[in-house]
């Protein structure tokens, strides 16, 4: 907790300077270039992921001296406290007040409506550098709202086929019942039966009630599956992990999930206990490409510890946005150009490549399916399979594009 | 099966510690202390605490321990005790108060974030029992609620202490009137009734998550304990944790959608049938 307080006290320090070399910047001839961040950064549980991705954005400007197209770049931000309306107060107070070109934000679906809606009417560009959920670039997509993310659907759609092909036939699900939860395990169900998978049994827990997952542990035993596939973050994902462990379930069947299971920001906590889990998702540590390597050498260097993909979603998010305002010329006053700047620009992110799919607004990107393993006597990743070039299909999105 | 009994007896033990100083106090003073929760969440922070500068679970099982009881016994003494002429309902609101004023402190203190306790490297891994393999931390959760209980049940029935808190717990008018001091054996079950509820704070680390407002779901668990055992019985808040653990960990699993309602449905039907509760306290035959 500390730890979490020292960052925040860097990231507002890092802030502070960027504030303040926005504020000198303004003296050039031309107005600086206004992006509002709009993140949990005191409250809630998602502190750690809004410093992480507010940190790893500015490497990303920092890379070209906070410069596109001759134009500065400001970062304002402004916290959300973890809750809804004080996000979208604060979304309005960023817009009409300090005048941002778009915005960025939030961490979890919880405070997205808020925002999403305040985008659309107000049409302002809104970017999504974490939340999965599926509708908002779907059923209820928005041409002012774009992800560089992902979406929960992306992230499993072909985890069930790479499983079966593995050998992993009867598989136990265990999700929180909520949205998140469903829809991760609905991606993952449907294309894994269709490749002759069993699923064994299926549990959701009540979401924030539970604390112990030995009852759920038990009756997956009983199931005898050849893995268990999960969606679980945070603390809860550190809990499942070394129960797993501790019901000795590791020497029956294999623990895999949504990659979060194992994430550099629970792997700490987690010990020895996380090795030899089985994870699928848009980043991982251990991708080799030197746009990652150098993310990654960069990250360490500043904050001696390993980059987490929300990191690497926030540094690509930084890149692609930047990428779109070299692309528009610096202008930002036609905000339905700058979508479509984005839209035009293709990026190598620390994911592979990257780009903005424009009848959906959510990002096409390469999925890695990992594996945890003890190197030396500490966990690390290791890529197990790369699935090039995953993108959503439209799901009910009237974009067209 | 044979890991479901093991999991509904493990938090029973744990329900079994965390109510039996809520039912006995509740039984001499005839006051609910709602904040019987936040000791609980005291101790699993102060226990954190501990392991996080020391490395030593045993130690933070002793500090938890500790602290909760010094917190019970100033609480006691600074609030509780002047509160008395005002009647139970005002202790009750003043307790309930608590809740909130301790919820904000440990936010403060500890932050935001759940973390585990990490259980002693000696009592790691897993344990072959009954053919299952079972963590084995576990088990000596489950056998130290016993050991408490039975601990618990000798010093109640067997000492001179004991006598007088049964009396007490059944007259305490009487009780005063034959030139026995009850203030103070109200203050010495008050503080080891928060002292076990430190103590399964810290034994619940390793299990539960420690966080801000853990304290919540255990205490309403705690109230339904004391409901259906029966207010100020030893044997009732064992029996009591027992019925709620197993109900708890096999509602669960088996029906999820109802597990909430079954609890609530056990309390009610306890409460229609025998309203005393299952094993009252009071004069035996």
């Amino acid at each position: 907790m500390h730890k979490m307080r020292r960052a925040a006290v860097r990231a507002a320090i890092v802030g502070a300077a960027i504030l303040g070399a926005g504020v000198a910047g303004t003296a050039q001839a031309q107005a600086p270039v206004k992006i509002g961040l709009v993140l949990p950064y005191s409250a809630g549980p998602f502190v750690a992921i809004a410093n992480e991705i507010t940190d790893s954005m500015a490497l990303a400007l920092e890379e070209s001296g906070y410069m596109a197209a001759g134009r500065k770049i400001e970062i304002l931000r402004e916290d959300t406290t973890h809750k809804p309306d004080v996000a979208q107060a604060k979304a309005k107070k960023l817009v009409f007040e300090d005048k941002v070109d778009m915005l960025v934000g939030p961490v979890a679906s919880a405070e997205l409506t808020a925002l999403f809606d305040f985008a659309h009417q107000a049409k302002v560009p809104l970017i999504i550098p974490n939340a999965g959920d599926n509708e908002v670039t779907g059923e209820k997509c928005s041409p002012w709202v774009l992800r560089t993310s992902f979406s929960n659907d992306q992230i499993v759609r072909d985890m069930g086929r790479w499983m079966a092909g593995k050998g992993f036939k009867k598989v136990a699900l265990l999700a929180f019942d909520y949205k998140a939860g469903h829809q991760l395990m609905g991606g993952f169900k449907k294309p894994f039966t269709e490749a002759g998978g069993t699923i064994v049994t299926e549990q959701y827990p009540p979401f924030g009630r539970l604390s112990d997952f030995g009852p759920w542990l038990g009756k997956i035993r009983d199931a005898k599956p050849d893995a268990v596939f999960t969606f679980f973050a945070g603390p809860p994902a550190t809990l499942l992990v070394q129960q797993f462990k501790e019901f000795g379930l590791d020497r029956e069947m294999k623990l895999a999930g949504a990659g979060w299971l194992v994430s550099p920001l629970s792997l700490p906590s987690q010990g020895k206990a996380a090795a030899g889990v089985i994870g699928v998702l848009n980043y991982v540590p251990a991708i080799d490409n030197p746009v990652n390597k150098s993310y990654q050498e960069r990250f360490q260097a500043k904050f001696k510890r390993t980059g987490s993909e929300f990191g690497a979603q926030g540094y690509d998010t930084g890149k692609l946005i930047h990428a779109a305002l070299t692309q528009a010329g610096g202008k930002t006053d036609d905000k339905a150009a700058l979508v479509k700047a984005m839209h035009a620009v293709r990026i190598e992110g620390t994911r592979g490549p990257l780009r903005i799919d424009p009848r959906t607004n959510n990002v096409v990107q390469d999925i890695y399916v990992f594996e945890t393993e003890l190197q030396g006597d500490k966990v690390g990743y290791k890529v197990l399979d790369r699935i090039r070039d995953v993108q959503d299909p439209p799901n009910g999105c009237k974009l067209g594009g | 099966m044979i890991i479901q009994l093991l999991n509904g007896l493990q938090l029973a033990m744990l329900l079994f510690l965390l109510s039996v100083g809520l039912s006995v106090v509740f039984g001499l003073m005839r006051f609910v202390n709602l904040a019987h929760g936040t000791l609980f969440m005291l101790g699993a922070f102060v226990g954190l605490s501990t392991v996080e500068a020391t490395g030593s679970f045993w130690l933070a099982l002793a500090a938890g321990t500790l602290a909760a009881a010094v917190a019970g016994g100033l609480l006691y003494l600074g609030l509780l005790r002047r509160l008395q002429p005002a009647g139970p309902l005002k202790q009750v609101l003043v307790t309930f108060g608590l809740i909130f004023i301790g919820l904000e402190v440990a936010r403060l203190v500890w932050g935001d974030y759940a973390e585990r306790l990490p259980g002693p490297a000696s009592l790691a891994g897993a344990t072959e029992i009954f053919g299952v393999y079972y963590p084995t931390y576990r088990l000596f959760v489950i056998a130290l609620g016993l050991a408490v209980a039975a601990l618990l049940h000798f010093g109640l029935e067997r000492t001179r202490l004991g006598a007088v808190i049964r009396a007490g717990v059944d007259d305490r008018t009487m009780t005063a009137a034959l030139g026995i001091d009850i203030d103070r054996v109200f203050f010495a079950v008050f503080v080891v009734g928060c002292a076990l509820a430190g103590l399964a704070g810290v034994v619940a680390g390793p299990v539960l998550s420690v966080y801000a407002g853990m304290d919540m779901g255990v205490l309403i668990l705690a109230l339904v304990v004391v409901v259906i055992g029966g207010p100020g019985s030893l044997k009732g808040a064992f029996a009591g944790a027992l019925l709620v653990g197993m109900a708890e960990t096999f509602g669960q699993v088996w029906l999820p959608e109802v597990a909430g309602m079954l609890l609530y449905g056990l309390m009610a039907a306890v409460l229609v049938l025998r309203p005393q509760g299952l094993l009252p306290a009071g004069p035996r035959a």
